[in-house]
């Protein structure tokens, strides 16, 4: 066959979410991928300049519908960073516990999908029932199986009662057990095997070049977790490893988000029967003295970062969100070449790409690459003639 | 040979067009249902494959501009009639009435017109993941046609005919040739998933990679016939399978009065199409999907290898006991 576009997005059955890659195909093999993002920007950090700390969190929790207590604790982390405040132990132990779930069933959704992505749909079922576990224990504890709302500036909104303690033991038994047979299938399974092997290559090189963080870069070799780097909440004290892998492809990044699932796993359990008593929030104050501070933090997908900037008020005057998915997709771009067509699905999923936490706009002058601020109405003009000639 | 009227109801009624139609929906609803209890899913109820081709029957047919729309909705009815033909051919209560000294040939030949047909259907979408799907169509048809052709003729070898209702009564009088022929056997399991395009081997219409294939251009009562061509080619498939492997519907004992044999002969092939279903249902919710270079070599490198050998056991056993 000559050279096609194969067009693979805004909206295709591969994708949750919109993001458009022009793939120019050799026959089956690529040869080039012309990436274009953000085709679903919300506005949040502007938003979040206008609400003062207590509503600010939960609309940070939203800018992502799997990692929401990382966005909220990042960002309570460094508002207590400048407040000078100390959250209890209890209050860190909780956030931590629901930190930890909360990648678990990151993990196991990433399981299901990169299954369905090579159409093994059976393992993609599984693991997203397994995942229930999961997320019954989070509703439990919360009252929410996805936005949890569990953080406030100086700690956590609501303590855990024995009965939810117990409940949560209860369930991590069948929960290892489930994890466990992964760990073999991911081992075992032929058809994964084929397709996950050898896949999206990425030398440590590469990974340090292009900035990939999370299971992406420590599946490359890369020994770096921001919970052992810069510890927060009670990493620093409780017993648990960073998960390594040097395979460097698909199956590396499979192998390390299986390992972390257990170490997650342990990491709860060891939570929840060395939970210290005492309360689970700080008085706070209303406002927060001038400052700048960049608070960092280990969502499942990765390093995940907020710049914070206060002025004095109960306000932030900016707050500026690095996901780990931004971090990741130059690596994606890069490790898709002299690819197999079929196997694009799989590369993109292996970084567990969360789109819509990712779109961000900033204007720079091509000539002098002086940032600069658009309206509203300037910004659906220029879109409207972007995408006047590309209609049918 | 038989009357002109019970040929027609032979043809059209059962176990022709009508009980064709109904069964290959059943084994739709079958496979689906098998499926998703393995995956820890409720499944469908029984009357969603017959409502879903009903309900597809009165949709409306979408033209592509600049695309021959007799050429579009031709298609779907060759490659329907080609498979229910290919049926007509094989044992189901008894032998067939229809069979003659080549008749497996000639339903492993009308098996292949669907694969060719979709082919067409995706060269002829101008879309460009039909056209990659078709692309993959035809190159996955040159990996397993071989071995599967290969496969299906052992059994004709070793029983010296090639007329599906005599390799059923050599199996008769002497041994199933899956037990004979355990390589060919397998071989052929293999083949026949590859050619119904289920997983691993659904690359054709790798839904998270081309869309639907060359399917994706297909609307109302195109897809409606195209999925039922699927699931007659499904039908037959384990027919053939169940004929040339597992003795087909015939009891290794005579049984008077005729009907009553007649009637176990029915409910052997129900049974053994249905065996032939759940291991290949079974392959499909324990794979992934495979890639087609990765097939490409996997094919040729083993499978191929596996029933040439085959054959040249038989040729041996042939040479040695059989001639002499």
């Amino acid at each position: 066959m000559p050279e096609v576009t194969v067009p693979i997005g805004p909206h295709h059955p591969a994708l949750k979410e919109p993001v458009n890659f022009k793939v120019i195909a050799d026959g089956e093999k690529i040869v080039r991928l012309e990436l274009d993002l953000s085709y679903n920007h919300r506005g949040i950090e502007k938003a979040a300049e206008q609400r003062d700390f207590i509503r600010v969190l939960p609309l940070l929790e939203r800018v992502c519908g799997i990692c929401s207590h990382s966005h909220s604790t990042v960002f309570a982390k460094g508002i207590e960073e400048i407040m000078q405040l100390e959250v209890p132990l209890r209050g860190q132990y909780i956030r931590t516990i629901i930190a930890e779930l909360e990648r678990m069933h990151s993990h196991l959704l990433w399981l299901g999908v990169a299954a369905h992505e090579i159409g093994f749909n059976t393992l993609f079922m599984w693991s997203w029932r397994d995942r229930e576990l999961v997320q019954d224990t989070l509703e439990e504890m919360s009252g929410n199986r996805v936005h949890y709302g569990m953080n406030e500036v100086g700690g956590v909104r609501c303590d855990l009662t024995p009965n939810q303690v117990r409940a949560a033991l209860d369930r991590l038994p069948h929960l290892e057990d489930r994890i466990a047979r992964y760990v073999e299938m991911v081992n075992d399974q032929q058809t994964m095997l084929l397709r996950f092997k050898g896949v999206g290559k990425l030398t440590r090189e590469e990974v340090l070049n292009y900035g990939a963080v999370g299971p992406t870069a420590r599946a490359s070799g890369v020994d770096y977790d921001v919970r052992r780097d810069d510890p927060y909440l009670v990493y620093g004290d409780i017993p648990w490893n960073v998960v390594t892998d040097t395979n460097c492809d698909v199956y590396g990044r499979t192998c390390v988000r299986i390992g972390e699932l257990r170490e997650s796993a342990s990491i709860v359990r060891y939570c929840l029967e060395n939970l210290p008593e005492g309360p689970v929030r700080a008085n706070t104050p209303k406002t927060a003295p001038a400052g700048e501070i960049f608070s960092r933090y280990e969502a499942p997908r990765g390093e995940l970062a907020h710049f914070i900037r206060t002025n004095g008020t109960n306000k932030v005057e900016r707050v500026d969100i690095r996901t780990p998915t931004l971090a990741n997709w130059t690596s994606v771009a890069m490790s898709l070449v002299n690819q197999n067509l079929a196997d694009i699905p799989v590369i993109v999923a292996a970084i567990d790409p969360c789109l819509s936490c990712t779109s961000r706009i900033t204007l720079v002058s091509s000539p002098g690459g002086t940032p600069g601020i658009i309206t509203f109405d300037e910004l659906r003009k220029r879109g409207q003639t972007r995408y006047r000639g590309c209609g049918p | 040979m038989m009357g002109v009227l019970p040929a027609i109801v032979y043809i059209f009624l059962f176990p022709g067009f009508v009980f064709l139609v109904m069964y290959a929906l059943f084994f739709e609803f079958l496979d689906r249902k098998v499926t998703a209890r393995m995956q820890n899913r409720a499944g469908p109820p029984l009357v969603q494959p017959f409502a879903d081709v009903i309900k597809m029957l009165g949709k409306e047919v979408i033209d592509i501009d600049g695309v021959d729309r007799q050429v579009f909705d031709a298609a779907p009815v060759v490659a329907l009639a080609a498979v229910m033909t290919a049926f007509l051919y094989l044992p189901v209560f008894g032998l067939s009435p229809f069979g003659f000294q080549g008749d497996l040939i000639l339903v492993l030949y009308l098996l292949t017109i669907p694969t060719v047909i979709l082919f067409i259907l995706g060269w002829l979408s101008r879309n460009i993941f039909s056209s990659i799907g078709g692309v993959r169509v035809i190159t996955q048809m040159f990996i397993y046609e071989v071995p599967f052709f290969l496969a299906l003729l052992t059994p004709a070898l070793m029983a010296g005919t090639w007329s599906v209702s005599e390799i059923v009564l050599w199996q008769q009088q002497n041994l199933w040739f899956m037990f004979l022929q355990p390589i060919g056997f397998i071989v052929a399991l293999i083949c026949l998933q590859a050619k119904l395009e289920r997983p691993p081997f659904d690359i054709p219409e790798a839904e998270t990679e081309i869309v639907a294939g060359p399917w994706t251009e297909l609307t109302g009562r195109r897809l409606a016939l195209m999925q039922l061509v699927k699931d007659v080619s499904l039908v037959t498939g384990c027919a053939l399978i169940a004929a040339v492997f597992l003795g087909g519907p015939v009891l290794p004992w005579a049984v008077s009065p005729a009907w009553l044999g007649n009637i176990a002969g029915f409910c052997l092939f129900v049974m053994k199409t249905l065996v032939v279903l759940l291991v290949l249902s079974s392959i499909k919710v324990a794979t992934g999907r495979i890639r087609i270079d990765q097939l490409n070599s996997i094919g040729w490198k083993y499978i191929a290898s596996a029933s040439l050998l085959q054959v040249a056991i038989v040729l041996i056993i042939n040479y040695r006991w059989v001639s002499s």
